[in-house]
């Protein structure tokens, strides 16, 4: 199809953007989200706001005790990470499992928070890794723990007149384990299921899921049931996996696969933290 | 004849064009004055258009003209017809309902997409936006989708006038009773209810259409991603919009794909040709990827219940069926052969089954129109008994390839023996399928496999095998057996090879190419039948003023039927050119031998080349007398036969036992498409068949919701094949020519997809069985949660 008619800009710097920035008007990022939407005419934005350049919005680096990606990175700049591959190997893994090498050469870390479609991957690495997700807007930047930012479907704590411009996360100490584990839509190999999972050293973990519901979530219940990660114990960790949660339904997965497909890639995972 | 390009992978000339970006496409077509059309499509599958409202629309900017379905319906015109009949048991004619260019008011749509009213404006941009303008108001009926619902008591109807949404019953085989007899005799019967499910063809080109009228010159042209321009001509001026034909060009340019959806002529062809006339200017419409998954002639979509009945030593004793087809809403133009004569004429497959009933209805839905989709009822056929015969082998605890072979028809090659009779109207013109089947079990490693499988179960992994050997039927198709069987066209394909003075040869075909390769296959032929270089000669085709004739490509028919009518040609060619050489040379022609494009005096040295002959046919000096100038022929080639191509598809999976995740490990095709012109072409085309044919087993599948929504319209929800999802493919071949045309060549094309698709439901009901689950039938595509549902019963 073809979109309605809009007006397209590219501001250099943030500030610039957010000048720009109205109730008529739309973030452009990697556009593999927004354009789709576009085309279909579901999204009728009058101006287009490209983000994808500016300089600030570009970058992965160190900061204290912190690894921040800028929102613009794209997921083949963090895959391609020395940083992460060192800090956050499970970026890298998960990254390699979006999309096809053109996706994941446009589509960046802040435009797949800022959609937050059910199905998408990073939602639930973010979660897992403790991120941070830094908005700034006219009036100044907030920050946004991950555990906050996913809100529902399709939404998230993102107000109007924001924009996304960076993701921090604690650098894991020395021995933390992650991994994250997909099962694939076979039409858009979006996730079905995924699953993040993280193991710090004291035993503590962190796991968190993405297309199993409306929104990604973190399962406290599995993490808090890992215990010493022995073979019951994670037994009876899987056993919890994303109890109470209204399931996603579609011709690919019913409710009751999708819980069964939780609870196996959760043990996946778990499994792929213990060695 | 020389062979040194028949049988060689000689690369196709036509990619260049294809890689470099530079194939022309009717959407890269241009034209003065250009406007675009868009079209307002029904939401519902099944409404009544109560108003339409234009006010809106038509102020819109750009906007040139809007036509609706009433004013269509003021001209007369009274819609887009079907070229095959079938007729009812009980002799009446089919149901054939009209199928209309537009809905007019008052009317009802009958499947999601159908279109009200047409919208032409300067761009095509302004043309949506008006389009969306338009306001209909619609009144929402109940709808089905389903032919078997269709069927039952209370089912929404289609067409007031087809009572029970039946379009023909029809049946074919020995009679009933003596089928429920052997049936009833039997010592086991294996039994299966399935769908073979709805496919969306998913050529990579959407369809796009160009008509262009010239007032000053009182001539139409239509530009169309055809795979048939002069039969889209055929029936557009004959039959619908009553043109001149000498007054209308078709043309077909480079074509992105068909896979059968663009055999077909779709109401919006003839919609931009009228039309175009109306507004005295040139109209493009190219589909959007949504309404091509909507709107694009659908395939297969049969609801069956198949038994097979055995004798105590496991020899197939009879065969029956009842099948619901789906025809969607209208006729499509071969829509009522699928089903019928490409389906039912199939039931022997390779095996000397004694009894065989089917019993057939066609059904209208509420859908778009299902007509051929690569293999066109033959991989229904194939699937419906290869299904049965590895179940029957599970059953019956047999080895699927020993019942197989004690089965098999027994070699014939349909020269010094004769063609197989069969119980369903055809007679097969040449057949080994125990060599093919040999061939795949000795590529597969049977023996070490059943080992392989017991291990990999104990540790709680599923490996499963499956077989499929199947026969079809290309070549489409003598004219006299296709006219008796309901066709309304002839099937035969035309030729002219031109040779120019100086021996270069041009060569008009009717069998448009869309990716098969005919410029490079042809080519082939001719340059090794009159011994000349290959770049000596180039391929026409797709015109429908440059070619004399032609019913165009599909049904594997393009070398078999269109390739011989070349060769009919080029032995008038060398006729003529022997009469001339032998004047030349001052000799008898029976004293002249033709090879290496020259004729030579034979015993002697004395000769002349081709390309002298040729400027003496164009310059006849000095001439034998009475002999007309010139050297052109043209020939129609009418098939003795259908060509049956034959073949042994073995897949190999794994299935993972805790998400149902089915792994294609291997899969060996064993085909033998009869003789070989070029082994890389070949090759490709049975790659593109396989990948579609796995693909129907595991991953594609049109899902309407009971409201007749496409619910997985769009490359998101419809899982294509890719290539990670397929092993590579492990290929070989056997060559037992045809015996019936000048060629040998039996057909390529969907071998493919006619054999793949049963060869991989059975490797994973066969890994089923061997983890414990004696399931009959898992519902295609086999996805993760279908096979893991299984696995829990
Ligand atoms: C064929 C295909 C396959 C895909 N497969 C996968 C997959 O397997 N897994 C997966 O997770 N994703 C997948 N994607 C989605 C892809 O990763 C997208 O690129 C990503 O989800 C959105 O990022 P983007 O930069 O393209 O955002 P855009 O499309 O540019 O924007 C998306 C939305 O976010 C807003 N936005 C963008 N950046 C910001 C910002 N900095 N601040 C505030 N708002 C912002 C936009 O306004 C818009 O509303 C796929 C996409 C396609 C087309």
């Amino acid at each position: 199809m073809i979109s309605y008619e809009f007006d397209y800009t590219r501001p250099d710097t943030v500030e610039a953007a957010l000048d720009l920035l109205d109730d008529d008007s739309k973030i452009l990022a990697g556009g593999h989200s927004l354009i789709p939407a576009l085309k279909l005419r579901l999204s009728a934005p009058g101006k287009l706001i490209d983000i994808a350049r500016i300089p600030s919005l570009k970058g992965i680096k160190m900061d204290g005790n912190e690894l921040v990606i800028g929102a613009a990175a794209t997921h083949s700049d963090i895959l391609e990470s020395d940083l992460i591959k060192q800090h956050l190997p499970m970026f890298a893994e998960g990254a390699a499992l979006i999309g096809d090498p053109m996706i994941r050469h446009k589509g960046t870390l802040g435009g797949s928070l800022a959609h937050a479609d059910p199905s998408a991957d990073w939602p639930a690495m973010v979660l897992a890794a403790e991120g941070t997700v830094v908005v700034q807007s006219k009036t100044g930047t907030r920050s946004i723990s991950s555990d906050d930012f996913f809100t529902g479907f399709y939404s998230t704590a993102l107000e109007s007149g924001e924009i996304i411009t960076e993701i921090r996360f604690p650098i894991p100490a020395e021995g933390t384990k992650m991994t994250y584990q997909k099962f694939v839509q076979p039409a858009s190999r979006f996730a079905i299921v995924g699953c993040a999972a993280l193991r710090h050293p004291d035993g503590t973990a962190r796991v968190a899921f993405t297309g199993v519901a409306d929104a990604p979530f973190r399962d406290t219940a599995v993490e808090n049931a890992v215990g010493d990660w022995s073979e019951e114990a994670l037994e009876a960790a899987v056993a919890l996996t994303a109890q109470g949660m209204e399931f996603n339904v579609d011709h690919y997965a019913s409710e009751t696969y999708r819980h069964h497909l939780a609870r196996v890639y959760c043990r996946k995972a778990l499994k792929a933290l213990l060695y | 004849m020389s062979n040194k390009y028949i049988g060689q992978s000689v690369r196709r000339t036509e990619d260049k064009r294809y890689i470099t970006g530079k194939g022309r496409y009717t959407d890269d077509i241009k034209l003065v004055g250009m406007t675009h059309a868009s079209f307002v499509r029904s939401p519902y599958a099944h409404a009544r258009v109560i108003s339409i409202d234009l006010s809106a629309a038509q102020n819109m900017p750009g906007v040139v003209a809007i036509f609706t379905g009433d004013d269509i319906k003021a001209t007369g015109i009274v819609g887009v017809p079907t070229g095959w009949q079938v007729n009812f048991k009980n002799g009446d004619t089919m149901k054939e309902p009209p199928h209309p260019l537009l809905i007019a008011t008052g009317s009802t749509s009958k499947h999601i997409g159908d279109p009200v009213a047409v919208v032409i404006a300067e761009t095509y941009a302004a043309a949506v936006d008006a389009s969306e303008a338009v306001e209909v108001e619609w009144e929402e009926l109940d709808a089905v989708t389903d032919p078997f619902k269709a069927a039952q008591e209370g089912a929404a109807l289609v067409h007031a006038d087809a009572p029970g949404n039946l379009a023909f019953d029809w049946e074919l085989g020995n009679p009933l009773s003596e089928v429920d007899e052997a049936i009833a005799q039997s010592a086991h019967v294996t039994s299966l209810e399935f769908v073979n499910q709805r496919m969306i063809p998913n050529a990579i080109e959407p369809r796009a259409y160009i008509g262009h009228y010239e007032e000053h010159i009182d001539k139409y042209t239509l530009y169309t991603s055809t795979q048939n321009p002069h039969l889209i001509r055929l029936l557009m001026c004959a039959f619908v919009l009553g043109l001149p034909e000498h007054k209308v060009r078709v043309l077909g340019p480079d074509v992105g794909g068909g896979f059968g959806s663009k055999i077909f002529h779709y109401t919006e062809e003839a919609l931009v040709t009228w039309a175009s006339k109306q507004i005295n200017r040139p109209i493009k419409w190219t589909e959007t990827r949504s309404e091509a998954f909507m709107l694009d002639a659908h395939g297969r979509d049969h609801v069956t219940k198949a038994e097979m009945g055995f004798d105590a030593d496991g020899n197939v004793q009879a065969l029956r069926i009842k099948t619901y087809a789906n025809l969607g809403a209208y006729l499509s133009t071969f829509a009522p052969a699928v089903p019928t004569y490409l389906h039912g004429t199939l039931l022997q497959g390779l095996y000397t089954t004694p009894k065989i009933h089917i019993d057939l209805c066609g059904m209208f839905t509420h859908t778009v129109a299902v007509d051929a989709y690569r293999g066109a009822g033959r991989p229904e056929a194939t699937y419906l008994l290869e299904r049965l015969m590895d179940l029957a082998a599970l059953e019956m605890g047999k080895d699927p390839v020993q019942l197989r072979k004690q089965n098999f028809i027994p070699a014939f090659n349909g020269v010094s023996e004769p063609g197989y009779q069969t119980q369903v109207a055809l007679q097969y013109d040449s057949g080994n399928y125990q060599g093919v089947l040999d061939r795949g079990v000795e590529m597969l490693g049977y023996e070490n496999f059943r080992q392989m499988q017991r291990e990999a179960a104990q540790n709680g992994k599923l490996l499963g095998v499956g077989f499929s050997t199947y026969v079809e039927a290309c070549g489409i198709a003598p004219s006299a057996v296709v006219g008796a069987l309901g066709a309304r066209a002839g099937l035969y394909e035309s030729a002219q090879v031109r040779v120019q003075p100086t021996g270069k040869v041009s060569v008009y075909s009717g069998s448009h190419s869309h990716g098969q390769g005919h410029e490079t296959t042809f080519a082939q032929v001719v340059a090794d039948k009159l011994g000349i270089p290959m770049e000596d000669v180039d391929i026409i085709h797709g015109d429908s003023d440059a070619v004399a004739f032609g019913m165009g490509t599909y049904g594997s028919r393009s070398l078999a039927v269109g390739g011989s009518a070349i060769v009919k040609s080029i032995e008038k060619v060398l006729e003529k050119g022997a009469k001339i050489a032998a004047h030349k040379l001052e000799c008898a022609e029976g004293d002249l031998e033709y090879a290496e494009g020259k004729w030579t005096v034979k015993g002697t040295d004395q000769s002349v080349s081709f390309g002298d002959v040729a400027l003496t046919a164009y310059v006849p000096h000095v001439y034998p007398q009475g002999l007309e100038p010139g050297l052109d022929f043209s020939s129609f080639y009418d098939p003795a036969n259908f060509t049956y191509p034959f073949g042994c598809h073995i897949a190999v999976v794994e299935v993972d036992t805790e998400t149902g995740k089915v792994t294609l490990k291997r899969f060996i095709a064993v085909d033998d498409v009869g003789n070989v012109v070029n082994p890389m072409i070949v090759d490709g085309q049975i790659h593109g068949g396989l990948a579609q044919g796995i693909g129907q087993a595991l991953l594609e599948g049109a899902i309407y919701d009971e409201n007749g929504q496409l619910i997985n319209g769009s490359y998101m929800d419809y899982a294509m094949p890719r290539a990670d999802d397929l092993p590579m493919f492990e290929l070989d071949r056997q060559e037992t020519p045809c015996p019936h045309n000048p060629l040998g060549v039996k057909g390529a094309g969907e071998a493919g997809c006619i054999g793949s698709t049963p060869a991989v439901v059975n490797a994973v009901i066969d890994a089923l069985w061997s983890g414990g689950h004696p399931v009959k039938d898992i519902r295609m595509p086999l996805t993760p949660e279908r096979v893991w549902r299984a696995m829990q019963s």
